[in-house]
């Protein structure tokens, strides 16, 4: 384990990417704590500030603090990204993995299903499916982990199918080991890593796309503090004050970079040729 | 490649059309909305309401309903829009066009830029140049659309004042007004693509260059440059039009967002006004569209790489 942390720190990418990780997960674990003002604050007079010493990132069109806004609404933003991935990540392993053990007829007639669904475009798939269920946090959660499966279900079968062909498992095989050995403890192992890193690069895509279900209206719903309704709102605003917009924007973009990063960083730490 | 592929290949367009079409009409069904009442009002007295059920066949089962609708579709009739009255075909066909240029300009503009980036950086490998190609790329995969245009709208129209914030202007009626209100859409659409697409140029051509016969035209004393571009280039830009098909999937579904804030008439609009109007027959023509798009792109793609590299045998 520290091995592995040492061989991730070691790489740029994978150094970068932890510390902004890091410093989101501290956000989104004591950000309400952290807030110099109520997210809800509002202070009439001090309305469009730029960046001061008081407010450190410039108030928004009702005079609330932005800092305090952006951490508190890190815990939403980010939760939710974590959590949809995980959920779709989940289901498309079940989906793929089970797909590859079937084989045969059921595999092809799976995959080519699956195939099918991700010739919608799964921000399209998002949108149906929140318009289905109705604008909230927690179905657009429930839609981001649905557009995700189709494709993690392809990578998981691959990667599957791979290590099933390896031949530490035809080794295991040949010693004569029951399939619930080769299963948990060959084949497990080395199918994870590759999808964990895999989830890690989705949670930045699921940032982005929540981000955009809740500009578009669809996701959460005012007065949260969900960053991607900030950049929705303060996009009326844009001629008193560009700080409003630029702040949220940023923490998007930031919290994408991270899990890109720390992806990348997972992935050259876990492949043994590097 | 054998005509049995391309038959193959057809069927599974088909197949994937059939699946896209029992989702999006499953879909369409649960949604909280009744036609009857949206054409006649909350104050159609319940006989006309009923009337118009029983003629629009709302009250067969759902079955029968599906095979109604799969059948017009099958003929080129996509049902008449709840909203407007008017048949959706015509109206979605024109709006596709309109989402066609935008993406085919996107396509363009994105190709010309991400494939130099991506061979700068694989032959400046861990120079400056490489690292900074990379920097941008990290930059473009993090940047959602919409924060992409409302930061470009900010700077270029708002600040700056060089072009138009928004709109659409079609290019056969005025092409410079067009081209001009199309830059920014084109800029903001393409950007997630840049970064991808450089990257596995990028990726592609390192390994391609790591290759025995690589190393064997280099030994011979052929010139460098001839080296990248007759053995390394051609070898490594072919899976990039497999890599750039699929993105075609990415492309549509900026293109909502960017047509969402641009305010143009492209199919993403209307699905958008769609279902939040809960217009049935648009969202399902409309869903259906986009995926006939992405599935024919990726066809075309599979055609074109086995065309260019006759080493790849379909069968």
């Amino acid at each position: 384990m520290t091995d592995f942390l040492r061989r991730l720190l070691r790489t740029p990418q994978g150094f970068l990417g932890s510390l902004i990780v890091g410093l989101i997960l501290i956000a989104v674990a004591l950000g309400q704590w952290l807030t110099p003002y109520g997210p809800a604050d509002m202070q009439a007079l001090a309305r469009y500030g730029a960046p001061s010493i008081e407010h450190w990132l410039g108030t928004d069109q009702y005079g609330r603090d932005i800092l305090s806004r952006l951490l508190d609404g890190a815990r939403s933003t980010v939760v939710m990204a974590l959590l949809a991935t995980f959920i779709g990540t989940l289901g498309g392993a079940v989906l793929g993995t089970g797909s590859a053990y079937l084989g045969g007829r059921a595999d092809e007639f799976i995959m080519r299903t699956v195939d099918a669904v991700m010739a919608i475009p799964s921000l399209l798939l998002a949108l149906l499916v929140v318009s289905l269920l109705g604008s909230s946090s927690a179905n657009a959660l429930l839609a981001i982990a649905i557009a995700f499966m189709p494709s993690m279900a392809r990578i998981s079968r691959s990667v599957a199918l791979a290590v099933r062909k390896q031949d530490y498992v035809s080794a295991a095989i040949a010693r004569g080991e029951g399939s619930t050995y080769i299963i948990l403890r060959e084949m497990l192992p080395n199918v994870i890593a590759p999808i964990v890193v895999e989830m890690t690069i989705r949670v930045s895509f699921a940032v982005m796309l929540f981000a955009t279900l809740s500009f578009l209206g669809l996701g959460a719903q005012p007065p949260a503090t969900d960053w991607g309704l900030m950049v929705s709102e303060a996009r009326q605003y844009l001629h008193r004050s560009y700080w409003i917009l630029l702040w949220p924007s940023a923490a998007i973009a930031l919290t994408a970079i991270g899990f890109n990063l720390l992806g990348d960083g997972l992935r050259d730490a876990l492949n043994p040729r590097t | 490649m054998s005509a049995n592929y391309i038959l193959k290949r057809i069927a599974l367009i088909f197949y994937t059309l059939f699946i896209v079409s029992v989702l999006v009409f499953g879909i369409t069904q649960i949604l909280p909305a009744d036609a009857a009442v949206m054409m006649l009002g909350e104050n159609a007295t319940q006989e006309a309401l009923e009337a118009l059920r029983q003629r629009m066949g709302l009250n067969d089962p759902v079955w029968m309903q599906y095979l109604h609708w799969a059948g017009g579709v099958l003929q080129g009739d996509f049902g008449t829009s709840l909203r407007t009255g008017q048949p959706v075909g015509p109206a979605l066909f024109s709006a596709l066009g309109t989402s066609l240029t935008l993406a085919g300009f996107a396509l363009i503009f994105m190709l010309i830029l991400a494939m130099p980036m991506g061979v700068i950086a694989a032959i400046r490998r861990g120079k400056p140049a490489d690292l900074i190609v990379g920097f941008i790329s990290y930059i473009g995969v993090s940047l959602p659309e919409f924060v992409t245009a409302t930061l470009a709208v900010m700077l270029v129209a708002d600040m700056w004042g060089l072009l138009p914030p928004a709109g659409y202007i079609p290019l056969s009626q005025d092409f410079w007004g067009g081209l001009e209100r199309l830059i920014l859409p084109v800029v903001v659409v393409s950007v997630m693509m840049i970064a991808h697409v450089s990257r596995m140029v990028r990726s592609e051509l390192v390994d391609v260059m790591h290759t025995d016969y690589i190393r064997a035209a280099r030994l011979k004393g052929l010139h460098p440059r001839r080296v990248l571009f007759r053995h390394g280039l051609r070898n490594a830009l072919l899976p990039t039009i497999t890599i750039v098909a699929l993105d075609v999937g990415y492309l549509l579904g900026g293109v909502i967002v960017v047509e969402e804030i641009f305010s143009i008439p492209g199919i993403g609009r209307s699905l958008m006004s769609a279902i939040q109007n809960r217009d049935l027959p648009v969202i399902q023509a409309g869903v259906m569209i986009m995926a006939a798009t992405y599935s024919i792109v990726n066809f075309a793609a599979d055609l074109m790489y086995a065309w260019l590299d006759k080493r790849i045998q379909y069968d």
